[in-house]
């Protein structure tokens, strides 16, 4: 019987698991940090979940609320910078997106991650008009996740062509790209018509036939151009110089011990 | 749009537009001072940019896709590729990134040759910018002058761990090899020689160079509130006059043991932030000869001791049949990091280079976010061009120091 492939989640999984292996937590520490407190209290209800994980101050908030919460963090908390934004594929599991904001306090020297579940399809507000940083990071990430962003001043594909199909970082997308990353040359050079008469053997530029004495310089075994050697290589002698070393001499070459 | 023949020959990368009298002119990405595979289009009024668009993606490799596929340790070379000037500063912050996560400190040798390494590898990447951006600027000499020095710490490198630009030098839990002989011998013969060369030779050609001076000074202003809202860290944010340096003020590895300067500048132009990279390479050659004495007095032991995680010592892998079973374990599936998520920024050369990790608690690792300074300058490029002339373009797209492996991942 084939193997059983998830079609939700093609990425690479451990092939073997211990059953009654749990994997531990990362522990999640309550908010002691007097700075972090005022933070928490500054946002109040809109955060659902507030803890510290490895020193930074993580806070759960509804996707609706992003703009409002990050207002908040830069006008009264001082987090003037927003370092990263992207997401996370969460759509096999729970058919939702975790997105999260790293903000940075250049004052205080603190770091807050702010974390909210996007149901997949909806769209999140921009947060452009705060953090011109987000410019790029949102494109980025509508570009690898195709999450839209409302009010972004210029929401196109940054990293992948604007013609691309898909968005390479869902769980769903294989590695080594789909059909349309295949054929994505040959199709834009030559139109899809051409993938039959191009075939999948020729499709690749980089391919090296063995047999080709038009393209490949054969080192060592060296043909006439163009010769038919599908059968057989004929064994061709070659005469390399002999002068190459002929004046070496050990004694008045020196070599060096240590660096100059 | 243009109606080529032989009296007009057609210029693929030029686009006339008669009745606003502006010109759309494409830069890149094949161009030499791109830094890379940069695509810029300018909109030109006369000399003058209208409208800048940066275009990049040329060099993306999906670095961060490859992260969920690979085990934690099999990724480490590819982090070589982000910032392939200074490449150990890659290893370093995705190797802290993931020790952060498992809860594992590397033993105190290691981490001072991991010390010495990032500093060494922040001169070269110093190097790499004085010697491109007056290249760039055109003062082709100071290239040749800096490449010298930059092979003799690439040549340093090459003496550790045997590669001169994809270094891999650093391990998850520590380094793979100690210092070979006369290291540190050559390590400080070094520092003397570019702190001499900082002095009288760059610093000689260009810090009082009329022409120097003329093409960077009050080129490429930014204020400090911008420098801060577009991401800009490192030298691009010391420049506008924030006193922000993540070695200072979230200290990590031995930092907060040595003894150093974080240099500011509130020039906010090019001119500025050329100082703070001259001023930058003498302070790495200062805590590297702090950190000689200090690896004298450490213990031998270079990986440290987290069976779960990390395999033991050769000697020990062939001599003991638990440390065999546990690094055949750890070859073979990976190690699995606790469940979690973990974001650790660190100081590269060109700014914050900081790895967001999410952990499922699989030997892949869930999701692997790389928040590449590159990536935030580029971005700033669009503001920061426009209303500037054609001659400063190259000149700002230089200041900014980006480099593509880490733009496009």
């Amino acid at each position: 019987m084939r193997k059983y492939v998830p079609k939700d989640n093609v990425q690479a999984k451990s092939y073997y698991t211990d059953r009654f292996w749990v994997a531990p937590r990362v522990p999640r520490e309550k908010v002691e940090d007097p700075h972090f407190k005022a933070v928490t209290k500054t946002i109040g209800k809109l955060a659902k979940e507030s803890y510290v994980e490895i020193g930074q101050l993580v806070l759960h908030i509804d996707a609706t609320d992003n703009f409002a919460v990050m207002k908040a963090l830069k006008e009264k908390c001082g987090y003037t910078q927003c370092s990263e934004q992207s997401a996370v594929d969460y759509l096999a599991k729970d058919n939702e997106f975790e997105l999260f904001w790293q903000l940075l306090n250049v004052t205080e020297a603190k770091r807050v991650r702010v974390v909210c579940r996007l149901a997949n399809g909806a769209a999140i507000e921009s947060i452009e008009p705060l953090f011109k940083s987000a410019n790029f990071a949102e494109r980025e990430m509508f570009d690898m996740f195709g999450i839209k962003v409302n009010n972004h001043p210029f929401l196109k594909r940054i990293l992948m062509p604007d013609d691309w199909e898909g968005h390479p970082l869902l769980k769903t997308y294989p590695l080594h790209g789909d059909e349309f990353a295949a054929w994505y040359e040959v199709d834009k050079i030559f139109g899809k018509e051409y993938r039959d008469i191009i075939g999948p053997e020729n499709r690749d530029p980089a391919k090296v036939d063995r047999h080709d004495t038009k393209r490949f310089s054969r080192v060592g075994y060296e043909v006439p151009f163009g010769a038919d050697i599908s059968e057989g290589e004929t064994e061709t002698e070659i005469e390399y110089s002999e002068t190459l070393l002929v004046n070496y001499n050990k004694k008045e070459s020196k070599q060096l011990d240590e660096r100059r | 749009m243009q109606v080529a023949n032989k009296l007009s020959p057609f210029f693929e990368n030029l686009n006339f537009e008669r009745d606003d009298n502006t010109m759309v002119i494409n830069f890149g990405p094949q161009h030499p001072s791109a830094h890379g595979q940069l695509r810029l289009v300018l909109e030109l009024d006369g000399e003058q940019v209208v409208k800048a668009y940066p275009d990049i993606g040329y060099l993306h490799r999906g670095i961060e896709k490859m992260a969920e596929n690979m085990t934690y340790n099999e990724f480490l070379p590819t982090t070589d590729r982000l910032d392939y000037m200074a490449a150990t500063s890659n290893n370093y912050a995705y190797a802290l990134a993931v020790e952060k996560l498992i809860g594992v400190e590397a033993p105190r040798r290691a981490q001072v040759i991991r010390t010495i390494l990032l500093e060494l590898n922040r001169v070269i990447g110093h190097l790499f910018f004085v010697a491109t951006h007056a290249l760039d600027v055109g003062a082709m000499s100071v290239f040749l002058y800096a490449f010298r020095e930059r092979e003799f710490a690439m040549d340093l490198m090459e003496d550790y761990c045997g590669a001169r630009l994809t270094h891999s030098a650093v391990r998850i839990g520590g380094v793979p090899l100690d210092l070979p002989k006369n290291w540190l011998e050559n390590a400080a013969a070094f520092c003397d020689k570019v702190d001499y060369e900082v002095e009288h030779t760059y610093g000689a050609l260009l810090n009082e160079n009329r022409i120097w001076k003329m093409r960077l000074e009050d080129v490429g202003v930014i204020s400090a509130e911008d420098a801060l809202s577009w991401g800009c860290t490192g030298i691009m944010l010391r420049g506008s006059g924030v006193k922000w340096d993540i070695r200072k003020e979230e200290p990590y590895e031995l930092y907060p043991e040595l003894d150093f300067d974080i240099p500011t500048s509130d020039r906010c132009d090019s001119y500025g932030r050329f100082m703070l990279y001259m001023e930058e390479m003498k302070q790495s050659t200062r805590i590297i000869r702090q950190l000689i004495p200090m690896y004298k007095e450490t213990e031998p032991q270079l990986m440290a001791h987290a069976p779960q995680y990390i395999s033991a010592p050769k000697e020990e892998i062939m001599t003991q049949n638990y440390a065999l079973m546990q690094h055949f374990v750890l070859v073979t599936q990976g190690m699995r990091p606790p469940k979690g998520e973990v974001y650790v920024p660190t100081e590269s050369s060109k700014g914050e280079l900081g790895f967001y990790i999410k952990s499922e608690g699989e030997p892949y690792a869930y999701r692997l976010k790389c928040r590449a300074p590159s990536f935030f300058h580029t971005g700033l490029l669009q503001e920061l061009l426009v209303g500037t002339y054609i001659a400063d373009v190259v000149t700002i797209i230089g200041t900014t120091n980006i480099v593509f492996g880490e733009v496009d991942r």
